[in-house]
Order: C-alpha cells, then structure tokens, then sequence
C-alpha cells in the first residue's frame, strides 16, 4: 500500500516556504512530515500530509507547481542495525532508492518515507521481510 | 591616410554619377538572373529601363531578411554556382540560417573595404594585426582577416576563446592593431591589467563591431590601453563588416557609398526621411555579383550626414546606432532573436513555457541567463529530473542560438507579465 507524498517546487527565496505552509493551513491541511531537497537556486518540498489531494489544489490554487507522488511508509523497529537490513534487502533486489527522510508518527516508533524506481517490488521485499507499512488511513489518523 | 583616394574624396557629382551607372548594372543584373526579383518588379510593373539612376531608386521595391529566409539557401544569388568562391551564413529568428554568396570580385571588394576601413584607423602594412573574431559562418573573423591581409599587414587569425594566450600573443609578436567586438577588448585589457603587461604591448589601434557601443566605451577602452579606437559597421547579408567605419574625427562612420547605397526610411510609413534625421538604414549594394540586394532594410536605425568630414573624405557618414526596429539582441557579437529562444523551448516542450532572459555584462562579457517557468508538466520530486530538465533547456537553447545559456528554474507565475503579455528580456547591459 503506497502513501501519497505531496511535493512543492520552490526558489531559493525569502518566504517562499511561508508561503507553502501558509496556503496548507488555509485549507486545514496539517503536515505530518516533511523534508526539503534543494540546489543553489531551487528546491523541492516532500510533505506527508492530512489531505494530500486537497493539499495540491491548495497549493495550485496559490501558484506553486505540486504534485502527487506515490512513495511507501515504513515502520521501523528500535534495533540496531534494523534499517541498514532493510535497505539491503531493497538494493539486494536491484532496486534504488532515489530518496528517504524521517516520518513522525507522533508515537515512540521511527517510521521513514522513501521512494524507490520499483515502489511495488520494494513493497514486497519489505513485506517478505515482516515490515509493517502505513497505509493512508494510519497517517489521517496520525494528524 | 586614405586608401582608395579616387573613390573615397571623390566629389558628390562624380560619386552620384558613378552609384547611378552602377545601379542600373545591378538592377539589371537581379531582373535577368534572379526570379525572385524579376517576378516582384514584374508584379510592380517596373522593368529594368524603369531605373536609369540612383533618383529612380525609390521605384524599386525594398527586400528584407524574410525574403532571404524565403528563398532559402540560394534563391536570390546573381551569379552561377561556379563563380560563388565563398559562403557563409547566420542564424535567422526561426531554423533557417541567412545564407550568403560571394563571387571572387565580391571577396576582393569586401577585402579592399576593409582596407579602407583599417587604414582609417590608421593602420598600414607595417602593422601586425591581431584578427579576434571569430573564424567560421560568421564573416567577421573571415571579413577583417583577408581586409587586413590586403593591406598588407601580417595577419594572426587568433579568433575568440583563449584570452590568455591572446595576451601573450598580442606581447610576443608585438601586435599593434586588434579586430574584435568592443566588449571583448574590454575584457582583454583587464586582463593586460590584471597580468601586469599593459606597458609591454605594442597595441596602437582598434577597429571594433559587430556589437552596439558608445563614444563613453571608446574613451574607456582607448584610456586602458593607450590606443585609438575605431568603430566598423557591417551585416552580412550586405558583405560583412566594411560596409563603414569611422575616422579618426570620429564623427559618424564613413559609408562605401561607391559600393553601398545607403538610404534612411521612416519604419513606419517606409518613405524616406531628410538628411539628419533618425530612420531606418537601407541599402542596396551596386557592385555585389553573388548575392545584390536591392533595398535591403537593415532595421538599424541611425541617421546620415553628407557635409564633408574634416578628414577629406567625401563618402556620407552614419551616426552611431540608436537601436533596432525589431527585438533582435546582440550577445557576444550574436544576434539573438527572444523567437529562438521561443521556437527551441516550443520544440522541446510541446508549447512554450514562460520564459524570462536576463541579459548582462559581467568582467565586460556578456552572459544570457533564461529563466523558465516550471510548470507541473515540468516538476518531478526529485531533484535528479529537476537538473537533467535544466541542462536540456540549456543545451537546445545553445544549440538554438550557438551561445552558452545558464538557464534558471523559477516558480510559476514570476515572470511579470504586464497588460497580459509577458516581458520577455531584460537587458541590464548599461552602455555608457
Ligand atoms: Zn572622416
């Protein structure tokens, strides 16, 4: 089960990034997570969010570029070494991870978001391996 | 010093008399060898006895670059392939390149223009001259080198690109005139600053275009490097560089009238306007066997003077240019139309994106930076596809227009678009 990620393009400028959220809250979309991929000049917003599609409409509505990305949401355990397991039983597969970042569950558990070139294969290596993955109910209920 | 003292200080009766006798050779040259012309004057109802002198000339229809584009390659030469000695070409607002013919006499006549040009700047065969234009389609770097060589000088054919070695160059083979566009002579002697060498070169005259400048930038460039600079118009289309040059009065750029004719016409209503007075420059070319033109707009804009210069030549002169009739910039000694840069974003992208390009002068260079808007067609979440989109844009717009572009990502709906139309240049080269 993939999650919808919500993404923003946006310039390195002053208050950009206020706007983003602002535009969000307007609409009563709450940011469960969020990471910012940026260059010199630009950069790029992933956000877990309450509301993705309405999200996107809010931002479009306020002239940013956004879109939808599916990415898969995992729960991590507290072990040492846990995530490194994971992620080599992914590359093990042939898959790359073209990116990943820390998802706050609002509970003790680590939880990450990442994105692969083969989502559906990466999704079975996980499950093979007992890898509880969020659905996009849990998130609703998390924010 | 005056090269070709028969033709240049020739008495306006004498000069007049001679352009009309050349005119009507010209014209009936283009009625019988080009059908494009013959066809627009036969649909005009002139005929070639129409035109028995240069006070006939308004008679004759104007051409202009579409024409060109029109009978792309070489539907408007007047002379038999077998003569064409030569081509060379530039690039247009839409895919087709200019392209233009010269017949052995065509290239000795640019070669002597450029002579007269050089030696106006008081170059003689003594001289080292350092051509740094560059080589190839474009006909500066061809145009003042075989004008230099017919003067007898000693030519270094250096084109553009390694400054470093240029400097060391000029040095070593104690250069003492340079060609090249007045921006990158700037930049040379910054560099002859910078390396500490401006006294250890020889340089004593520039003959600088290809570009728009100002007396202010010759000032400058001629207190830099303690020489005389001297400012050389031409268009391809017309021969390439040599078609005027200034002398050393700096009053206006002396016109080859016995070769191009000049005229200066209102944009607008296309009639001609008086002496002094701010139009559009148009030639016709009265010697030219490969590729005559009659009437051809140039769409720069200037005004002409016919009192007599103090330098004893009698040949009309033309004030700096003031601008263009149309939106083509000049970067680096490139024309560039803000259409290229349509047309290769249209190609690429299905249809256009907003796009912003922001001209500047950096170190005396002139850097071309587009921004594009992206759009959600455009947007990827990883940052990998947002970078590979940026050197796509950049390498069709370079191969577009043949000049480095940085190109820049911006957020929708930043590029101001003012009464709905979005502002597609900002040139914030200050020519002063
Ligand atoms: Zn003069």
């Amino acid at each position: 089960m993939f999650i919808k990620q919500l993404s923003v393009f946006i310039e390195n400028r002053e208050g950009r990034l206020e706007e983003v959220l602002e535009a969000l809250k307007r609409e009563q979309v709450n940011i469960v997570s969020l990471s910012l991929a940026d260059t010199s000049e630009y950069g790029v917003l992933r956000m877990i969010v309450s509301n993705p599609e309405g999200g996107k409409e809010a931002l479009k509505a306020g002239g940013f570029s956004a879109m939808l990305t599916d990415v898969l949401a995992v729960k991590l355990s507290h072990r040492v070494g846990y995530l490194q397991e994971l992620l080599g039983a992914i590359c093990r597969a042939g898959i790359n991870i073209e990116y990943m970042y820390a998802l706050s569950t609002g509970t003790d558990d680590a939880s990450i978001v990442l994105k692969a070139s083969d989502l559906a294969k990466a999704e079975a290596v996980l499950r093979q391996d007992g890898v509880e993955i969020f659905t996009n109910t849990d998130l609703a209920k998390m924010s | 010093m005056i090269w070709n003292e028969s033709k240049e200080c020739m008495s306006r009766d004498e000069l007049q008399a001679l352009q009309s006798k050349r005119l009507v050779k010209t014209v009936n040259r283009v009625y019988h060898n080009v059908e494009y012309y013959r066809k627009r004057m036969q649909k005009e109802g002139i005929e070639p006895g129409d035109i028995r002198g240069i006070e006939d000339l308004s008679k004759l229809p104007y051409t202009t670059k579409d024409d060109l584009r029109e009978t792309y390659p070489f539907g408007l030469f007047a002379a038999p392939q077998s003569e064409i000695v030569r081509i060379h070409a530039s690039s247009g607002t839409t895919g087709k390149a200019t392209v233009v013919g010269y017949t052995r006499k065509d290239i000795d006549i640019w070669a002597e223009c450029v002579a007269r040009a050089l030696t106006q700047a008081g170059v003689t065969r003594d001289d080292t001259v350092q051509v740094a234009y560059g080589y190839g389609l474009f006909t500066g770097g061809l145009g003042a080198h075989y004008g230099a060589e017919y003067l007898g000088a000693r030519v270094v054919p250096q084109s553009t690109g390694n400054t470093k070695k240029l400097v060391t160059m000029m040095k070593d083979f104690g250069v003492t005139a340079i060609a090249c566009t007045p921006s990158y002579l700037l930049h040379i002697a910054e560099l002859l600053e910078e390396m500490g060498e401006i006294d250890n070169i020889k340089l004593k005259a520039a003959v600088c275009g290809a570009e728009p400048w100002t007396d202010n930038m010759r000032r400058q460039i001629e207190e830099k490097l303690h020489i005389n600079a001297f400012d050389i118009y031409g268009l391809s289309e017309v021969m390439g560089p040599g078609v005027a040059c200034d002398c050393q009065y700096h009053k206006g750029l002396h016109v080859y009238e016995d070769h191009f004719l000049p005229e200066i016409i209102s944009p607008e209503t296309l009639l001609p306007v008086g002496e002094n007075e701010t139009g559009e420059l148009v030639f016709t070319t009265l010697t030219k066997e490969g590729l005559p033109l009659i009437r051809y707009r140039t769409k720069d804009l200037t005004s002409i003077h016919y009192d007599q210069c103090e330098c004893g030549r009698t040949l009309a002169r033309i004030s700096r240019f003031t601008g263009r009739t149309d939106d083509m910039l000049i970067i680096r000694g490139v024309n560039v139309f803000p259409s290229q840069i349509e047309s290769a974003l249209l190609e690429m992208a299905g249809t256009t994106p907003h796009y912003l390009m922001i001209v500047d002068r950096v170190g005396n260079l002139d850097t071309l930076e587009v921004q594009v808007e992206v759009e959600e067609r455009f947007f990827s979440d990883e940052i990998k596809e947002l970078e590979s989109l940026t050197k796509k844009i950049s390498h069709v717009l370079q191969n577009a227009i043949g000049l480095a572009v940085k190109v820049k990502l911006v957020e929708p709906r930043t590029i101001e678009r003012s009464m709905g139309k979005a502002v597609h240049v900002i040139d914030n080269r200050k020519l002063v």
